[in-house]
């Protein structure tokens, strides 16, 4: 689930404008292989991510920050179906599982393409947030991008936010 | 010849499932699947009985994949026993380690099935 920190007094990275293309590349790589859903950029997304089901995973060492994917339910559900069968219809617990081990994977997915990062940036275990009605704040100085890929015509959003 | 049957050892609950349904749909003669959620658990089951294959995380709490590893080799009933390594591991060292204690081969995650025979069914006799 996360690696050992080589080198524990490295500078933590500041955000690179081609982490953007690495993050979506990691994206459709684990969902295309680990939930045979094909992901492909959205041209207009909304202004603000949907969906009610957060999944989030913690970054720390080389890089100190959070990985999070956002989706409806009926997209976390059929990706849950199709990662751990026809049970996870039925078991809300499964489908909050199933996306934590996707934003997992993802983020693993993600530092493993960044030599800088792969062998010295922590993951931490996967969250699920149930909701819509929130708002994620991080402690300053921060920044960070978010995108949406779109999965059977509807969105999944993706963000990398980083503490600087 | 007689179904596999294998050990699944990762702290995540989906990841076990995931790898079961992986070994099924690559088409492995796959019997019975035992789970384990650190390699403390993994080294009880493999004391209780033989198994055909163990599919095992690097990193979990409690006893992680490289302690399991150098566990088994006191273990008997584990000799000959391939084991593989499945990791998110972007660090070859953590891989290059686990080969060395014992591990015969590694997936790493994201994976489809079938990589998941690629690189299990070489290991397994009769010709799986």
């Amino acid at each position: 689930m996360s690696s050992t920190l080589g080198h524990p007094t490295q500078i933590p990275a500041k955000l690179d404008p081609h982490w953007k293309s690495i993050l979506e590349c990691a994206a459709i790589e684990v969902f295309g292989m680990m939930a045979n859903a094909e992901l492909t950029p959205l041209a207009e997304p909304p202004d603000q991510p949907q969906g009610e089901q957060t999944a989030m995973v913690g970054l720390a060492g080389a890089l100190c920050g959070m990985i999070t994917i956002r989706c409806k339910k009926d997209v976390a559900v059929k990706l849950a179906t199709a990662m751990l069968g026809e049970d996870a219809k039925f078991n809300p617990s499964m489908v909050g599982d199933a996306l934590g081990e996707l934003c997992n994977m993802v983020a693993g997915n993600f530092k493993s393409k960044i030599t800088s990062l792969a062998d010295h940036c922590m993951l931490s275990v996967p969250t699920v947030i149930w909701g819509e009605d929130y708002v994620m704040q991080m402690v300053q100085p921060n920044s960070g991008f978010q995108f949406a890929l779109v999965c059977e015509n509807l969105p999944i959003w993706f963000s990398l936010m980083i503490h600087e | 010849m007689s179904k596999l049957r294998v050990l699944i050892v990762d702290d995540s609950s989906v990841m076990r499932k995931i790898v079961e349904r992986s070994l099924r749909q690559a088409g492995l003669d796959i019997g019975e699947v035992l789970e384990a959620s650190n390699g403390a658990e993994a080294l009880a089951e493999v004391g209780k009985g033989k198994f055909d294959l163990i599919l095992s995380d690097i990193n979990m709490p409690a006893m992680d994949g490289l302690e399991f590893l150098r566990g088994l080799a006191g273990v008997e009933s584990a000799k000959g026993v391939p084991v593989v390594m499945i990791t998110t591991e972007g660090s070859e060292a953590r891989v290059v380690e686990a080969l060395s204690v014992g591990a015969k081969g590694y997936i790493r995650k994201p994976f489809t099935p079938e990589q998941v025979k690629e690189r299990v069914a070489p290991l397994l006799g009769g010709g799986q």
